[in-house]
C-alpha cells in the first residue's frame, strides 16, 4: 500500500524547503524536493553596475555569504582582467576559510545534530520527532554541552572573519582586484590566535563528536546513497595567475562520474527547467540562460533548475571535495563514503583541514604590502566567470558585462545541484535519489527523510535566486 | 534584587555602549526579573530573506545567544533552530502557540513580502494539505500578536528582494498590514547587528515600546549618523581621500554611503567589536536606510533621495539631513564645501 509523506517546510536549513516522498509498506519509492521561494536577484542585478554584484549577491545567503562574495569578486576580476596581489588573495582565502569553520559548526551542532541527540525539553529544542534517539545519557548530555559550546565557537569563527572582513554577514572585506582590510602584525596574531582556539575545538570536539555520533548510528552510513556522481569546482587558490579557473588550489577541481575520475570540464554545466516553475524555452548554459517564472507550469514542482554536467546528477559539498581531493580516510569508506554518516564524515575532516591550512596561510601575509589592483571598468563586452567551492558545494557565477553594466548574471549553486528536481529526462535530482529506498518508520515521526536531506546541508536561498528573465515579460506578468 | 533602570537610564546605556561591551549583558538579572512570570513567547518568520538576520542575531554576545533562547525568550517557532519539521512545527509550534497566546506573542518577521502571483513565490509550509503562502502566514499572525518586529531591512523596508525591477512584487512588511493598526517597530541593517535586536527585544519587555525616528527605527540604536561619528571623519575635515582600496582617507570618493546612513555601528563595533564597515577599509553601504540597495555601492553618492520629499547631492545631504536631525555635521561640511577642501569628482550625471 502506498502512503504519501510531506515534509513542509523541512527546518534546520537555510531556505525554504519542502519534501515529498511516497512510501510502500514502509520504504521510499518516489520522492521530490521542492524549493519554495524565489526573488530574482540576478535579475536585480541587470543594468546595476557591475560592482555591485559585490552586495547584491552576497545577500543570495548570509550563511556562506563568503562563497558568494568571493565566486562574485572572480568573476568581476576576470572580466575587468585583473587579478589581487598575493596579499588580497590570502585575505580572500582567510575570510573564506574562517566561514567554513562557522558554517560547518553550525550546520554538525546547530542544524544537523538535533536528529541524534535529544536536546533539553525547552522550545526550541521541543516540540520534536519521536525517533531512535540512541546516545547513552551520558554522552547525550555531553552533546548538549557541545552544541551550547558550538554556539560560542561559530560566533568566535565569525569575529576571525571580521578582522579582515570588517563584519559577517554583510561583509566589505572583498572586492575586485582584492580586499580592503591592510596588513599588519596586530591583526595576524589576533587572527592566529582565535585560530588557535578554533582548531582545538574542531580537533578535538567537533570530530570526536562526528564520530561518536557515527559509531551510534553506524547503519547510517548505508542509507542516502545517491547518484555517486560527485563534482567539485576548485576552491582557494594557492598561487598568483591571471586564469583563477587553472590556478593550483587547495581543494582540486574535478569530477567522479559512474565510478571514474575525469577533469573539470566548467562549459559541460547546463541548467534544464522541465520541471521547474520556469517557461521551457531557454538556453542551457549559465553564460546565456533568459528564463521567466511561470508559478503554475503544470507538472512543475520546484523553483529549483535542475543542473547537470554532461546530462549527468552530480552530487556536490564536503564528500565531493574529500573524494575528488583523494582524501584516504573519506576514500577508504568505499561505498559507505556515499551515505548521510559518510557525508557529516567528511564535513568534519574537512574543517580540520582547512583550519590547519590557514594558520600556514596567515603567515605568509606581508605586513604593509598592497591588498588590491586598481582597475577601470571596462566599456567593451566582457564575460567573467568565477567558480569555488562554497562551504556546501560547488558554486558558479557568470558575469556578462557590456556598456559598463551588468547585462546577464547566473549563480549556480551547490543545493541547485543537490536538490534538484528531475531534469528532462526524468532523471531525479542527487537528494531525490538519496531519498530512495530507505525505511520510514512511522510516517507522522519521519526523521529518516530529514536525516538524510540535512547531511547535504541544504541553503534553499542560494538555489534560487535567479535568473536573468526578458525583463519585459517578467514586468507584464507582475502586473498581470 | 538589583535596582531598576529608568527608561532615560537604559536609552543612554544603548546609545553609548562601546564596541566590545555590549550593552545587553548588563541587563541580564533584570531580564530574568520580567521572565519570571514566563519567557514570552516568540515566533519568528522569515519571508524573502537570506537568513542573514538570524545568522547575525546568533553573534550575540552579551548575552550570549543561549542566554537569549534560554532565560530571555521562549523561542517557539524559529526556522534554522528548531527542533521540529513540516506538520509538527506548522501545527504545534506555530499555529497552536499562536491561538494559546493570543495577544501576547512577539512576531519577528525576517525577509520582505513577496505579493506577486499570489504569493506564490514564497510559500512556508502547509495546512490540510495546502501550501500557506507567507502572505496568508503574515497577515494571520501580526493581527494576533501583541507586536510585530520587523529584524532587517527586508522586512521594515523591503530591501534587496525588493529592489529595481522587484521581480516578486516585494513589499515592507508596514507597507503589507497599512491600515491593520498594528504595532510594529523596525529594526534595519543588512543585516542588524545582534544588539539592535537583542537591546530592542529587552526594551519592550522591560520598558515598553521604545522612541522611534521618521521610520520606525528606535533612535536608540538609529539616532546618530555614520559619518558623524567616523573614525575616519578627521580625513574628510581634511580632504584626505582614499583612491583605490588599501589606502587611508575618508572613503567617500570609493562609494561610502556614510553621510545617509543612521546606525551606531561605527562607534558600537560588529561581531564583538572587532572591527566595523568602514573601518577595514570598506564602505559603508548605507544597509540601514530605507532606499537600501537603490544606489551604485562604489561610486561616489551623487542625486539621492534623503528623505520621502527631499533629494540631495553628496555636498549638501549632510546639510540636509543634519538640518533635520540635530546639529553637528551641517557646519562642518559647509565649512569644507566653501572652503574648497571638498575635492568630489564630478558628477556623471550632472
Amino acid at each position: 500500500m502506498t502512503q504519501k509523506i510531506i515534509v513542509d517546510p523541512v527546518t534546520r536549513i537555510e531556505g525554504h524547503l519542502k519534501v515529498e516522498v511516497e512510501v510502500d509498506n514502509g520504504v521510499v519509492v518516489d520522492a521530490r524536493c521542492t524549493g519554495t521561494m524565489f526573488r530574482g536577484l540576478e535579475l536585480i542585478m541587470q543594468g546595476r553596475d557591475p560592482r555591485d554584484a559585490q552586495q547584491i549577491m552576497i545577500r543570495i545567503c548570509s550563511v556562506c555569504p563568503l562563497a558568494h562574495s568571493n565566486a562574485a569578486a572572480l568573476a568581476l576580476d576576470s572580466a575587468f582582467g585583473i587579478e589581487p596581489p598575493p596579499n588580497g588573495r590570502i585575505l580572500r582565502n582567510l575570510m573564506f576559510g574562517s566561514n567554513y569553520l562557522q558554517s560547518h559548526i553550525l550546520h554538525f551542532f546547530h542544524l544537523a545534530a538535533l536528529d541524534y541527540v535529544k536536546g533539553p525539553d525547552v522550545p526550541p529544542f521541543v516540540p520534536r520527532y519521536q525517533a531512535d534517539y540512541r546516545l547513552p545519557d551520558a554522552i547525550n548530555k555531553a552533546a548538549v554541552d557541545r552544541y551550547l559550546q558550538a554556539l560560542q565557537m561559530r560566533r568566535k569563527a565569525h569575529e576571525m572573519l571580521a578582522i579582515w572582513s570588517g563584519r559577517v554577514p554583510g561583509m566589505q572585506g572583498i572586492v575586485p582586484g582584492g580586499a580592503t582590510e591592510t596588513v599588519n602584525a596586530q591583526k595576524i596574531i589576533d587572527f592566529k590566535f582565535r585560530l588557535a582556539e578554533l582548531i582545538d575545538f574542531v580537533d578535538n570536539v567537533y570530530v570526536p563528536t562526528v564520530q561518536a555520533v557515527a559509531e551510534a548510528y553506524a547503519d547510517w552510513f548505508d542509507i542516502g546513497r545517491g547518484p555517486k556522481n560527485l563534482l567539485a569546482f576548485g576552491g582557494f587558490p594557492l598561487e598568483e595567475g591571471p586564469d583563477h579557473v587553472a590556478k593550483k588550489k587547495f581543494f582540486p577541481s574535478g569530477v567522479y562520474i559512474g565510478g571514474k575520475d575525469a577533469p573539470l570540464d566548467p562549459d559541460k554545466v547546463t541548467e534544464q527547467v522541465k520541471y521547474s516553475w520556469y517557461a521551457d524555452d531557454i538556453a542551457k548554459s549559465p553564460t546565456e540562460a533568459v528564463v521567466k517564472p511561470e508559478p503554475t507550469k503544470p507538472e512543475a514542482y520546484s523553483w529549483l533548475k535542475a543542473p547537470r554536467y554532461a546530462g549527468h546528477v552530480m552530487e556536490v559539498g564536503p564528500l565531493a571535495r574529500q573524494w575528488v581531493m583523494g582524501t584516504k580516510e573519506v576514500r577508504a569508506l568505499g561505498d559507505k563514503a556515499f551515505s548521510v554518516m559518510g557525508r557529516h564524515f567528511a564535513r568534519a575532516i574537512e574543517a580540520s583541514q582547512i583550519a590547519h591550512a590557514m594558520d600556514e596561510w596567515v603567515m605568509q601575509l606581508q605586513p604593509g604590502e598592497p591588498v588590491a589592483t586598481p582597475y577601470e571598468i571596462p566599456k567593451e563586452e566582457r564575460q567573467g566567470i568565477g567558480l569555488v567551492e562554497g562551504s556546501r558545494g560547488a558554486l558558479g557565477h557568470w558575469h556578462k558585462i557590456e556598456g559598463g553594466r551588468t547585462a546577464v548574471y547566473n549563480a549556480v549553486v551547490p543545493t541547485t545541484w543537490n536538490c534538484s528536481p528531475r531534469d528532462d529526462l526524468g532523471q531525479r535530482g542527487a537528494v531525490e535519489q538519496a531519498l530512495l529506498g530507505v525505511t520510514v518508520k512511522d510516517a507522522n515521526n519521519p526523521v529518516e527523510l530529514v536525516r538524510i536531506v540535512r547531511a547535504f546541508d541544504p541553503c534553499l536561498a542560494c538555489a534560487i535566486h535567479l535568473m536573468t528573465p526578458d525583463k519585459k515579460e517578467i514586468a507584464q506578468f507582475i502586473v498581470g | 534584587m538589583p535596582t531598576r533602570l529608568s527608561r532615560r537610564e537604559f536609552m543612554r546605556l544603548c546609545a553609548g555602549s562601546a564596541a566590545g561591551i555590549a550593552m545587553s549583558g548588563l541587563l541580564a538579572p533584570y531580564l530574568a526579573e520580567a521572565a519570571e512570570a514566563g519567557l514570552p513567547p516568540v515566533i519568528w518568520i522569515q519571508g524573502a530573506s537570506c537568513t542573514g538576520c538570524a545568522v547575525s542575531l546568533l553573534n550575540t554576545v552579551h548575552p550570549d545567544i543561549e542566554n537569549v533562547l534560554l532565560k530571555i525568550i521562549s523561542l517557539r517557532y524559529q526556522p534554522n533552530v528548531m527542533a521540529a519539521a513540516g506538520d509538527l512545527a506548522i501545527n504545534e509550534a506555530l499555529f497552536k502557540t499562536a491561538a494559546e497566546n493570543k495577544g501576547k506573542f512577539y512576531l519577528v518577521v525576517e525577509g520582505a513580502v513577496p505579493t506577486g502571483a499570489d504569493g506564490l513565490f514564497c510559500t512556508v509550509g502547509e495546512r490540510d494539505g495546502k501550501p500557506i503562502t507567507f502572505t496568508s502566514m503574515l497577515a494571520e499572525l501580526a493581527s494576533q500578536a501583541a507586536a510585530v518586529l520587523n529584524f532587517g531591512t527586508c522586512s521594515c523596508f523591503g530591501g534587496i528582494p525588493a529592489a529595481d525591477p522587484n521581480p516578486t512584487g516585494c513589499v515592507s512588511v508596514p507597507e503589507f498590514l497599512k491600515g491593520k493598526n498594528i504595532t510594529m517597530i523596525n529594526v534595519p541593517g543588512c543585516p542588524p547587528h545582534p544588539d539592535w535586536m537583542v537591546g530592542t527585544i529587552a526594551q519592550v519587555l522591560l520598558y515598553g515600546l521604545p522612541e522611534v525616528d521618521t521610520f520606525g527605527r528606535p533612535t536608540m540604536f538609529f539616532g546618530r549618523m555614520i559619518h558623524d561619528n567616523c573614525e575616519r571623519r578627521q580625513y574628510f575635515d581634511n580632504g584626505i581621500f582614499a583612491e583605490k582600496f588599501g589606502d587611508p582617507g575618508c572613503m567617500l570618493q570609493l562609494g561610502c554611503k556614510g553621510p545617509l546612513a543612521y546606525c551606531d555601528a561605527s562607534t558600537r563595533g560588529w561581531n564583538n567589536g572587532v572591527n566595523w564597515c568602514v573601518r577595514c577599509g570598506g564602505t559603508c553601504v548605507g544597509c540601514t536606510d530605507p532606499e537600501f540597495p537603490n544606489w551604485t555601492m562604489y561610486e561616489r553618492m551623487s542625486e539621492l533621495a534623503a528623505w520621502p520629499t527631499i533629494s540631495a547631492s553628496a555636498d549638501t545631504i549632510g546639510l540636509v539631513l543634519g538640518a533635520a536631525t540635530a546639529l553637528g555635521i551641517g557646519g562642518h561640511l559647509a565649512g569644507n564645501v566653501f572652503a574648497g577642501r571638498f575635492k568630489g569628482k564630478p558628477h556623471e550625471e550632472e
